[in-house]
């Protein structure tokens, strides 16, 4: 899968929690999903969740623990696709 | 004047109800005698005795006008009628929102909005079966907030940005009453200036299965369900159980004048206790003295004579308990039947509403006396004989009272446990 539609779904699974969603329109592999977007923190169980139903993956508390950014996810799924 | 004697006024109301949504539609309902008594198939495939309840309708449909995704799919019904009765309260009492993102709390203003039963339809839903399945770790972030008990008030105060006292009560079916006694209360003494006030019960079929198990639920009138909750009635055979929410802005009297709020009445007095189980309580039925002394409590803190009350907004769900609950008002009012105010059942509308049905009620009570109208009690043509001697007190149509003054309301719940209001028309 390609990056770009990792990044989309991404995008897709978090939209729901953004509590900022004028950030989706200049949102980037860069922005960070707590300080930029405004999604609560205690959602990121939620997300994690989205992320392993959606991509048929297993994402382990650690490495849930150190995605900060939207790249961060991205970059964990693609590695775990491949 | 000092601080505890500050004046209490409701500025604000906010429905959700079996028979209507929003403060105009309800006062409308209540005046046409309109029934939000429905078949409901899925109490039938369950194997209910009792197939009909009160549930409102709509409100699937107007969610995401009131409610963010994110704060959605961390909400039940209950949660979500508490929210939108909030919501349509404080924007009925001309108050406003400060932004979730950087705006103000209003450390002035709380909350005291109850439940009796609370999300236990999340819990078998949602919770038990993952964790039974062996996956705790697929039950998500939002099971907490919607499991504990504080669940409804919580999310109340997020949504409005209040900083004063903000709880869940829970007293069973005496809930709601007593939150607006308890909120009337806090901003007499001076420790807020508004709160919202009342309660809220979810539509679900694990809520009232418990109560269908102990034959308390009517059963025999599945097949005509607006004639079903049947208070007073010869023929009542038990509640019929209802949900939604009922909540009431109070708020000082400085501070309604203050910014030019619409007084919709006064409340004047409450009072709650419990009758220790003894002289006739029980779990599941008032002791009589207790029910007489928090009645009196009431009208005593109001400063009224009994011959002053207008209207009595009773429990009166429609059990064997009616005739006695009648009795109680009239020994402790000291007035004999014919001299009793008029007497009315809300439930015969919209059902046993439990946690939400006092805040449900005092709402009725309040539009009553700001509209002037006394709503009929529905399905008593047959009163119950042991009530014969009232019955020219018993309202059975509405009635249009422009003078109407004061309405007591009171709520009596399992445990033993009392509650009881005075309003009256406001007077500045």
């Amino acid at each position: 899968m390609e990056q770009q539609q990792v990044f989309d779904k991404v995008i897709a699974i978090l939209k729901p929690f953004v509590k900022a969603p004028e950030a989706l329109a200049t949102v980037s592999m860069g922005s960070f999903i707590v300080k930029d977007l405004k999604v609560n923190s205690a959602r990121l169980v939620d997300v994690v969740l989205e992320i392993e139903d959606t991509f048929g993956i297993a994402v382990a508390d650690a490495d849930a623990d150190k995605v900060k950014t939207v790249g961060d996810a991205v970059n964990l799924i693609v590695k775990s696709k491949s | 004047m000092s601080e505890r004697d500050r004046r209490v006024v409701v500025t604000g109301l906010g429905v959700v109800a079996p028979n209507a949504h929003g403060a105009a539609s309800f006062a409308g309902a209540l005046r046409e005698g309109k029934s939000g008594i429905r078949f409901q198939p899925h109490l039938a495939e369950a194997g209910f005795a009792c197939c009909v309840g009160g549930i409102p309708e709509g409100i699937e449909a107007l969610e995401a006008s009131y409610l963010s995704d994110e704060e959605r799919m961390a909400m039940n019904r209950n949660m979500v009628y508490a929210a939108i009765a909030a919501l349509d309260a404080w924007s009925d009492a001309g108050l406003t929102r400060s932004s979730a993102e950087g705006g103000d709390v209003d450390w002035g203003a709380g909350a005291i909005v109850g439940t009796g039963i609370g999300g236990i339809d999340t819990v078998v839903e949602k919770l038990a079966p993952k964790v039974d399945a062996g996956k705790v770790g697929r039950l998500g972030s939002t099971m907490v907030e919607q499991i504990m008990s504080s669940g409804n008030s919580a999310r109340i105060a997020g949504l409005l940005g209040l900083g004063n006292q903000v709880t869940t009560n829970s007293s069973a079916c005496n809930t709601g009453t007593e939150a607006v006694v308890d909120a009337f209360l806090r901003i007499r003494e001076g420790r807020a200036e508004r709160m919202l006030a009342g309660g809220s019960e979810g539509s679900s079929k694990y809520i009232w299965a418990g109560f269908d198990a102990m034959k308390v639920l009517e059963r025999r009138h599945n097949d005509r369900p607006t004639e079903a909750s049947r208070p007073m009635s010869a023929t009542a055979g038990g509640f019929v159980p209802g949900s939604g929410a009922g909540l009431l802005v109070l708020e000082s009297l400085a501070s309604a004048e203050a910014r030019g709020a619409r007084i919709y009445a006064e409340v004047l007095g409450g009072y709650t206790n419990c009758g220790g189980h003894r002289m006739g309580g029980s779990m599941t039925a008032p002791n009589p003295s207790g029910v007489r002394r928090c009645i009196q409590g009431a009208v005593a803190m109001a400063g009224i004579a009994p011959e002053a009350i207008d209207a009595i907004n009773g429990h009166l769900t429609a059990t064997f308990a009616d005739p006695h609950e009648i009795a109680s008002w009239s020994a402790a009012l000291g007035l004999p039947p014919a001299k009793m105010p008029l007497l009315h059942s809300t439930k015969s509308l919209i059902g046993h509403a439990l946690g939400a049905a006092g805040g449900l009620e005092c709402v009725a009570s309040v539009l009553e006396i700001f509209h002037g109208f006394v709503h009929g009690s529905l399905n008593c043509e047959d009163l119950h004989p042991d009530l014969t001697a009232y019955a020219d007190r018993i309202v059975h149509r509405t009635v249009e009272r422009p003078d109407l003054q004061v309405v007591a309301k009171a709520s009596f719940g399992f445990g033993d446990v009392n509650g009881c209001v005075i309003f009256r028309k406001f007077q500045s």
